[in-house]
């Protein structure tokens, strides 16, 4: 293709591949066979003609994801442009693959990478792959609405004071509850240091887009950042996009990328991408202005109700809250007398409105691209009723803590350990080889590598007793954990 | 040349009605909204494709939502209206003079306007003295009101679009935080006939026999709604709808109704063996 191809944000490459090719009526012979939806009409029926019948394999007129050369590359040069990144990777495995691939990328065994510990499993499994060892910061913690913030600017400059042999520093921007930590100056730390800085986007799509937004991690002259499209950027569940600055070899990368990713993108995700960046480099603006408004709207009228705390832009101090999205709609329980996670349920089970995630002490409620006005009312009715009848007195309830971890082995070393499995309650003082996590937020309470405590333990206790779904260990019911002998 | 409005009332079932003239069409913030000139059923109000009123019936559906609480609560002076742009409700309602406060909440104000260029004689109480207009989302109005009213009359558009909110459980909920201690919700509870209506029919109900200590269900017979057969929920904290029916004074009233009587208030709590269960199987 024409390396001098014009930039038209108005063009979606893969979409009008995709749409020629149908108009083409070819005939194939070549996977996936349900040829078009034919041999499975029961799938067709669910799925829709439409959407069966673009579920096809790479092939010249529409390009290859494992080495992009027409429509695909033109689509990530596009969304590159849109992103003000030096290079774009559409992904297909999800924000995971993302995160993944942007640590492989810079860390390979024995490395250390410095992060915050209220990361996302994705970071930390991939240290599990490549055999690099975490250096936490410790986030701040905000002892009201117990939530971990960002990460403080001195706290940082210490972590790469002592690992002056790291390799990274990773920040999330922002955190699941919208926290942002002063990403340009811990970009300016780490380059002076030597060190990349890879940003955790899985949250700030619209940063890219909306006016009023966080600083995102391109323009903070970050390394790489993985962006969930299919969050706030409205692309299929499973999409994603990898950005990388402008002192990444993209061939290096991709090269990452093709060791853990399908050979047989699907080109649902890969469309949905190319019209999703479309539709926020033309719309985005305006789009995420009307969520703002309803997200300040909403806090509004949940503050209204009393009990509830609805945060926003106030909890910024400069430094481990540089700054907050003002997207986010997260709502502190504990003093109506509810853990997050029993709002969250009640929510569900009695009202049916399903939000994003509850912990201990918080609720969050995504809001997007497709919201309307409607269904707020909805949400801020269904808290007012909660509140009228179930609100107690909040003693007794534990408050979300930041435990500080232990790590003992690298996260590697722990995962393929020999190890045996014993009853949790009798596991403290052992290094656990496993993760265990509540899900959503999927930030690990005890991460492979890690000294189990009994402040652990009470945490997962109180956690499982108030609702939280917990996944990780192999052991579905979290009664026993796997650690080392 | 032949022009004819019709409405699916089920996926595979239409009803039609010849039209004479297209009087109105416009895409208000909310919904589509049209009104036509009939022939069988004079001028007839559509709100994104779904009949609201006819001239020809609409008096069937008025009076039935109306005149049931008033004839049970001995004394209701503070009348909450949700949605009824057309201001057909508010026009039964506003022959009460014991009634003082009549608080109308509807969300598109061009329905009002429309109605009372095109519907004059539905629309022809709103300006009543006691009637207080107030456009704004009807779940936003009423989680503000504690114990104010001895009624509300929710008179809404099918659980499928914009007026789905009034159809869930939080609404139910604020409701019931609005009224008083003897205070009755009466809502338009869709049809049992076709299946999406009738599960949806039943999705409601369950929600208000959660809310409400007392609630019942009854029937008209409204030939342009799905089926022709409609049905209304009545709920309420301390009356109950047929003990507490006051028979004597409603026809001391003398108002004078065309569908409504009090035996009729009675012999409409009476349902049909299949919609009886379907209701116990909620409640």
């Amino acid at each position: 293709m024409d390396e001098k191809m014009t930039i038209d944000q108005h063009r979606a490459p893969i979409y009008e591949a995709l749409e020629k090719f149908r108009h083409m009526r070819v005939v194939p012979f070549d996977v996936p066979g349900h040829k078009h939806g034919r041999g499975n009409p029961e799938l067709t029926e669910f799925l829709g003609a439409q959407c069966v019948g673009i579920d096809v394999n790479s092939m010249k007129p529409l390009d290859n994801l494992c080495h992009p050369v027409s429509v695909i590359k033109e689509a990530e040069i596009l969304a590159a442009d849109a992103f003000g990144a030096a290079h774009a990777f559409l992904m297909v495995g999800g924000t995971t693959s993302s995160v993944q691939s942007m640590v492989l990328s810079v860390c390979k065994r024995g490395d250390k990478i410095i992060l915050p510990r209220n990361v996302h499993r994705s970071v930390i499994n991939a240290l599990v792959l490549c055999g690099a060892i975490p250096v936490y910061v410790n986030p701040d913690v905000d002892q009201r609405l117990g939530i971990s913030l960002g990460m403080k600017r001195e706290q940082v400059a210490k972590a790469i004071e002592e690992n002056r042999d790291a390799v990274a520093v990773l920040v999330n921007n922002p955190t699941y509850y919208g926290v942002c930590s002063d990403i340009r100056s811990i970009v300016k730390m780490a380059h002076d240091a030597g060190m990349y800085c890879l940003a955790d986007e899985a949250h700030g799509t619209h940063f890219y887009f909306g006016a009023g937004m966080p600083i995102t991690a391109m323009e903070a002259g970050a390394d790489m950042a993985a962006v969930s499209m299919h969050k706030s950027g409205g692309s299929l569940t499973q999409s994603s996009i990898l950005l990388t600055g402008p002192n990444m070899n993209a061939g290096h990368v991709r090269q990452i990328i093709n060791l853990t990713q399908t050979t047989s993108a699907s080109y649902l995700l890969m469309s949905s991408l190319d019209i999703s960046r479309r539709n926020l480099a033309l719309r985005g603006r305006e789009v995420f202005a009307k969520v703002i408004n309803m997200a300040d709207y909403a806090r509004e009228e949940i503050n209204e109700i009393g009990g509830y705390y609805a945060f926003g832009r106030e909890l910024v101090n400069g430094d481990s809250v540089f700054d907050f999205d003002p997207t986010k709609l997260s709502i502190h329980t504990r003093d109506i007398g509810l853990a997050g996670i029993e709002v969250y349920d009640i929510l569900r089970d009695e009202y049916d409105i399903q939000i994003e995630f509850g912990d201990i002490g918080n609720i969050l409620a995504y809001l997007s691209i497709g919201d309307r006005s409607q269904e707020l009312e909805r949400l801020v009715s269904a808290l007012a009723e909660i509140r009228r009848r179930y609100q107690t007195d909040s003693n007794g309830l534990m408050s979300q803590e930041y435990i500080d971890p232990e790590v003992v082995t690298s996260p590697q070393e722990a995962f393929y350990a020999e190890k045996h499995s014993i009853p949790i309650k009798d596991s403290v003082g052992c290094v656990c080889s496993e993760f265990v996590m509540c899900y959503p937020p999927g930030i690990p309470i005890l991460a492979p590598g890690e000294r189990i405590t009994p402040q652990i333990l009470d945490y997962i206790e109180y956690a499982k007793l108030k609702g939280c779904s917990m996944t990780g260990p192999e052991d579905p019911n979290i009664l026993n954990l796997n650690v080392l002998v | 040349m032949e022009l004819w409005f019709s409405e699916f009332h089920a996926p595979d079932v239409k009803h039609s009605i010849r039209v004479n003239r297209h009087l109105y069409s416009q895409k208000s913030d909310y919904q589509q909204i049209d009104i036509f000139d009939t022939p069988e059923f004079g001028r007839v109000l559509a709100l994104d494709g779904n009949v609201m009123l006819t001239e020809r019936d609409e008096f069937i559906y008025d009076e039935m939502i109306t005149h049931v609480p008033m004839s049970v609560h001995p004394n209701i002076q503070n009348v909450l209206v949700i949605g009824a742009g057309d201001g057909g409700v508010v026009k039964e309602l506003a022959r009460y003079e014991k009634i003082q406060r009549i608080d109308l909440v509807e969300m598109d104000p061009q329905v009002i306007e429309a109605c009372r260029a095109y519907l004059p004689e539905n629309a022809s109480r709103l300006d009543d003295r006691r009637v207080h207009i107030y456009f704004e989302n009807a779940l936003r109005f009423i989680r503000r009101c504690t114990n104010e009213y001895d009624l509300i009359i929710v008179d809404s558009n099918d659980p499928f679009g914009p007026s789905e909110g009034l159809f869930t459980r939080e609404f139910y909920g604020i409701c019931y935080n609005a009224l008083k201690e003897d205070g009755i919700m009466v809502n338009q509870q869709g049809s049992p006939f076709y299946a999406h209506d009738a599960e949806a029919m039943q999705r409601s109900h369950k929600r208000i026999v959660n809310t409400f200590p007392i609630s019942r269900v009854y029937q008209a017979h409204i030939p342009t709604y799905a089926a022709g057969y409609w049905l209304f929920g009545f709920a309420s904290k301390k009356y109950h709808p047929i003990d507490d029916l006051d028979a004597k004074t409603w026809l001391s009233l003398n108002l004078r109704t065309r569908y409504y009587t009090p035996k009729l208030h009675i012999g409409a709590f009476y349902l049909p063996a299949f919609l009886v269960e379907m209701l116990e199987e909620v409640e």
